[in-house]
């Protein structure tokens, strides 16, 4: 049986191991040392290589009891051959907010998971969670049952809202213009129905990044993408701005020429900066951190629809509110993610993203179906299309006002 | 105003709904919601209501979610039928 197999042979999968870098057969090979299901794996993938095939299906169940998400079924197409590997679920666990985690957090997990499943982990997935790599269903439950009571849950997959995650925002990061980790924790918590029960069209990931650097890239990767901003303008401490100098920070060149929306000057003395043409791309923060900061009243840009490329093509995120005050218990978020919601998962289609949802209506019936008016930052570049018309310009104009 | 449905008697016409669909078509929680609001209407059977009857559906283990480029509501599938 599986046990006494060695380690297969893999020349393919061995060429993935050569130059410097990380490679994930070299783990998976030292997690085959003790790991039957990783000596499985390694059989199935250099096959596949072999093949120039895939020997996974997917789907199937996707939880435990109760759950419609967490867990993303896979079978190996080749059981007989590869029988430690026949099932090879994924279970996907709700990661803390920021990723913070006690040593002794990290061992219970991966202890639990060379006792119930491969041993491999992958930390982390795009969604965010940590990912555990392979086991089979009658593990589910009992891996999910003392998950729970190491103090973990979870995390979303299928069509349900997905784990919820940010950036380590003010636990360690003096640019955070909201607390990313609170604002996670508490959407985490007030979404749970929906992060466990698929009721969507597709799914919908949140992101919270605590300033314009987007650190968790939320304006590429999250139909819901809350990105840290600012209202005022840029604090500038002029001594510590000539300091930089001395230190052979050209501030004409590095900072000022660069600034996309070229509203800085610099006379050698003083830095200036015309903070109603700032487009908060935080480049000049991020050259001279000691001496710029965020503007003092912060808060958070909501955006909407961005995605990976799956159905249809990649797409960015785009505003739907330029700027919302973050503070608990985060009504104003919650009224406004209730009613996108609730709109898509009566009129989306099935597999239809929300971003791809608002292409498909436009717009402007998708604001007025969730009761918001347009805004200007909403608006990419002004319209270029002289064929097309705002409604008001083609209503028939009063015969006395013709006259 | 109507009288509003029980969760068990929502419940049990989404079973009987997902049991009569097993092998012919695979149902979205959204399917069974809108097909429970317009059999009951809407006076009498709430969305929170559908929430509340498939959560039990799903916590008894009489119905199961399942995967397949979306998310269903099927019987529990036999171990290993996984297309
Ligand atoms: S996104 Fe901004 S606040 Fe968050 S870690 Fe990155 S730089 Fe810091
Ligand atoms: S944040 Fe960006 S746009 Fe604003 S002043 Fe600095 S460089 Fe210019």
């Amino acid at each position: 049986m599986a046990d006494e197999k060695q380690t297969p042979t893999t020349p393919n999968l061995d060429e993935l191991e050569r130059g410097p870098w990380p490679s994930f057969v070299r783990e998976i090979k030292k997690a085959a040392e003790k790991s039957p299901m990783s000596r499985g794996l390694l059989g199935v993938l250099e096959r596949s290589y072999t093949d120039k095939i895939g020997h996974w299906k997917h789907g199937g169940i996707v939880g435990v009891r109760g759950y419609g998400g967490g867990v993303i079924g896979r079978y190996s197409d080749l059981p007989e051959e590869f029988p430690e590997v026949a099932h090879f679920h994924t279970i996907r666990v709700n990661q803390p907010a920021g990723w913070f985690y006690t040593s002794d957090a990290l061992r219970s997990i991966c202890d639990l998971w060379e006792r119930r499943g491969s041993g491999l982990t992958n930390l982390h997935g795009s969604t965010g969670d940590i990912i555990l790599l392979g086991t089979r269903t009658e593990e589910l439950e009992p891996t999910f049952s003392e998950l729970t009571q190491a103090g973990f849950d979870l995390g979303g997959s299928g069509s349900d809202i997905r784990t919820p995650s940010c950036c380590v925002g003010p636990a360690r990061c003096e640019w955070a213009c909201y607390d990313t980790l609170n604002l996670t924790y508490d959407l985490t918590m007030h979404y749970q129905d929906e992060i466990h029960r698929p009721a969507f069209p597709y799914k919908f990931k949140i992101k919270a990044a605590g300033c314009p650097n987007d650190c968790v890239a939320s304006i590429a990767r999250a139909d819901l993408s809350i990105i840290g901003t600012w209202r005022g303008p840029i604090q500038v401490d002029q001594a510590a701005v000539k300091a930089y100098t001395k230190n052979g920070i050209d501030i004409q060149a590095d900072v000022v020429d660069r600034c996309p929306s070229k509203c800085m000057a610099w006379d050698g003395k003083a830095l200036t900066i015309a903070n109603e043409w700032c487009v908060k791309c935080m480049h000049c923060i991020n050259v001279m951190t000691k001496a710029l900061r965020p503007g003092p009243e912060r808060g958070a840009a909501i955006l909407v629809g961005a995605k990976a490329p799956i159905v249809q093509g990649a797409m960015l995120s785009s505003v739907l509110v330029p700027f919302m005050k973050l503070e608990p218990p985060y009504t104003a978020l919650k009224d406004l993610v209730g009613k996108m919601l609730e709109l898509w998962a009566e009129e989306g289609k099935s597999r239809e993203r929300i971003g791809e949802f608002i292409q498909r209506v436009g717009l402007g019936n998708f604001l007025e179906a969730i009761g918001m008016e347009p805004r200007p930052e909403m608006v990419a570049h002004p319209r270029e299309n002289p064929y097309v018309f705002y409604e008001e310009y083609l209503e028939e104009e009063p015969a006395e006002a013709k006259a | 105003m109507a009288e509003a449905v029980t969760v068990e008697a929502v419940a049990e016409a989404m079973y009987q709904m997902v049991k009569d669909a097993a092998g012919v078509k695979k149902l979205k929680p959204t399917d069974l919601t809108k097909a429970m609001v317009e059999h009951f209407g809407s006076e009498r059977c709430s969305k929170d209501l559908c929430k509340e009857a498939l959560r039990r559906l799903m916590d008894s283990g009489r119905c199961v979610y399942t995967y397949y480029g979306g998310s269903f509501v099927e019987l529990p599938p036999q171990e290993g039928a996984a297309a």
